[in-house]
């Protein structure tokens, strides 16, 4: 089995990860709609405290990955490992009890509710109180608001946007709304963290920014992160371990120096050299 | 700005909403049995009121959790018949039984809400539409037919159950009107309310941020069915007499009309409409086949400026509102809105 972080060179995998079980583990993973494959033999180890990239080109099924990782769609073969467990045949929200959360290319914040509320739905995993306890306002129901509350806000001191609680979700500019929803998503308590383009649409700063923040995150609830991202800058920059994928299948594995150099990704993304000069 | 706006504590609001609403109560009680008001009027308030737990039940499915079921008077029939056919055989006196008659009304009504709610909430939109509207269908039919398949007397069918003690007055249903909406309200602004917010909003994050979808969509049409069941028990110590007619499509589509004209997701919208859309064809009774027109008129001009409802998805706080008074009144904050803050 090989690790998402170099394959060519196994030496170089980063020492924190070394004698640690992995969090994720594909073997072969796949699935097909009707008579498309549209993703194969997918196979992937994220470390533990890993920053891992998954990249590719438009439509080359790095969302539906994701989706396979939540179990939003069942794969047709192959096994998917979390903290060494397999996740056959779990609900998506049962995942995410599990210790996976994702963002959304396309944003799904809940609009209409409150910044703060949003993280506590996200948080909604780390409470226990019951319906009778909510109807009635026992006490449960007091401490564990309270408690929720106070954890929305710490989460949210993340980004700096804890004066935003009260502000509608749909209200925020663009990119609040993408840290919100890594905010909702870091409140559940996950160990490893799915991110489906996190920089989209935004600009330089912001993604520097960004950068640092994931990098925080990790450092700070010592957590995996995976990212899809096309931001090469963002990928380059902060994956430790780099998968590429291109018509649903692994191309290439290795750290961002061997990805950047290597000729298949190239043409995978740039096309050949001669067609180039045909063109 | 000085001084620090004004904060009232949460036991304080609850303490001044319970007082309100006792003094309310109280009050309308007194003045009723002073003789103050026609047996009329308070006949109508109290279907008000009956109309007001229909409203705030059916807002918790269709304004909260998000979906359109069309069958909310066959959770009220299933209620009225249960609670009804329980008062006229327990042989306990009425007063006795009332209560548990109401608790077998919604709890009756609950259970059809589970039954039905497990599979039709497997579809989506329009779907469940056409499946509550066929299950509201049922209930009646099934009413006006058990006695045949049965062979002997249970619900009467056409000839309608009669002799149901007349226990709803104005001082219980509204006392029960206090109960529904502090309950839904409570709920709502829990950790299983918000699950059922995060369905309405966006189904696929929720399943993501660990919400269990099945579960949650169940649960909320299981309360509001329960409501519904507890508004029909009312409904049928309110009349004294029942027949399937009365919980016809037709009656859904009025408790919808109340939901959608005050706002889906607003309990004080629901509360008003149902108050306005009950009292108002009452009112307009001297101007005959107009009233009707004058009816359809309103919802046809809320509908055209006002597409989310009377009130949107604005949710009342006495405490709030309160806190805002007194804050304007001592210069503590502008009368400059706040905006962007939203209670779902």
């Amino acid at each position: 089995m090989d690790k998402l972080v170099p394959v060519p060179s196994r030496g170089v995998v980063p020492e924190r990860d070394v004698d640690k079980r992995p969090i994720l583990e594909t073997n072969n993973l796949g699935i097909d709609f009707g008579g498309l494959i549209a993703v194969d033999d997918f196979t992937i180890l994220v470390g533990r405290t890993e920053i891992a990239g998954l990249i590719g080109p438009n439509g080359a099924g790095k969302t539906t990955v994701f989706n396979l990782l939540t179990n939003v769609y069942q794969p047709t073969r192959g096994i998917i490992m979390l903290d060494g467990i397999s996740t056959q045949g779990l609900k998506t929200y049962q995942i995410n009890k599990r210790g996976i959360a994702r963002t959304f290319q396309n944003i799904r914040l809940f609009k209409e509710l409150s910044v703060a509320d949003n993280v506590k739905i996200g948080l909604q995993n780390t409470m226990s109180y019951s319906l009778a306890e909510a109807v009635l306002r026992l006490p449960g129901y007091w401490k564990q608001e309270k408690r929720a509350h106070a954890r929305a806000l710490e989460l949210l001191s993340i980004f700096n946007m804890d004066h935003m609680a009260d502000w509608k979700a749909g209200s925020l500019p663009y990119g609040a709304q993408r840290r919100l929803e890594i905010v909702r998503a870091l409140a559940s308590e996950p160990k490893l963290l799915l991110l489906d383009e996190p920089a989209a649409g935004m600009n330089p700063s912001e993604t520097a920014d960004l950068m640092e923040n994931i990098r925080k995150i990790r450092d700070r609830f010592q957590i995996a992160v995976l990212l899809i991202e096309h931001d090469m800058n963002l990928v380059m920059g902060i994956c430790e371990g780099i998968a590429v994928l291109n018509y649903g299948r692994i191309i290439a594995k290795g750290s961002p120096d061997e990805i950047k150099s290597n000729p298949v990704v190239i043409e995978a993304y740039l096309g050949k050299r001669e067609e180039e000069n045909h063109a | 700005m000085s001084k620090k706006p004004l904060h009232i504590k949460t036991p304080v609001r609850y303490l001044i909403n319970a007082l309100l609403f006792a003094a309310l109560l109280f009050g309308g009680r007194v003045l009723i049995a002073g003789g103050g008001v026609s047996p009329f009027y308070v006949g109508i308030v109290t279907l008000a009121g009956i109309n007001i737990i229909l409203a705030v039940s059916l807002n918790m499915a269709t304004g909260y959790l998000g979906q359109l079921p069309l069958g909310h008077a066959g959770f009220m029939a299933v209620g009225a018949y249960a609670s009804a056919i329980f008062m006229t055989r327990s042989g306990l006196d009425p007063a006795v039984a009332m209560p548990f008659g109401l608790l077998i009304g919604g709890l009756v009504a609950a259970i059809f809400g589970v039954l039905i709610g497990i599979p039709a909430l497997r579809l989506k939109g329009d779907y469940i539409a056409i499946i509550t509207l066929g299950f509201g269908e049922i209930i009646r039919i099934v009413l006006l037919n058990i006695d045949e398949v049965l062979g002997f007397p249970f619900t009467y069918g056409a000839a309608s159950l009669k002799g149901i003690p007349e226990t709803s007055t104005f001082f219980n249903t509204f006392l029960l009107v206090g109960v529904t909406c502090f309950a839904i309200h409570t709920l709502m602004k829990s950790r299983h309310g918000r699950a059922i917010l995060s369905i309405r909003e966006n189904e696929i994050a929720a399943d993501s941020c660990g919400v269990n979808l099945t579960y949650y969509k169940v649960m909320g049409f299981t309360v509001s069915a329960f409501f519904a069941g507890i508004a029909g028990s009312l409904y049928a110590g309110y009349l004294g007499i029942l027949n399937p007619s009365n919980f016809s499509f037709m009656k859904s589509i009025e408790i919808l009309v109340f939901v959608v004209l005050g706002g889906m997701g607003s309990m004080i919208g629901s509360v008003l409409s149902a108050t306005v859309l009950t009292i108002l064809p009452e009112l307009l009774r001297q101007f005959a086949e107009w009233r009707m027109i004058v009816y359809a008129l309103l919802l046809i001009l809320v509908m055209v400026f006002k597409p989310s409802g009377l009130m949107g998805r604005f949710d009342f706080s006495m405490g709030r509102m309160l806190e805002n008074i007194i804050n304007v009144l001592t210069g503590r904050k502008t009368l400059k809105g706040k905006g962007g803050k939203t209670n779902g």
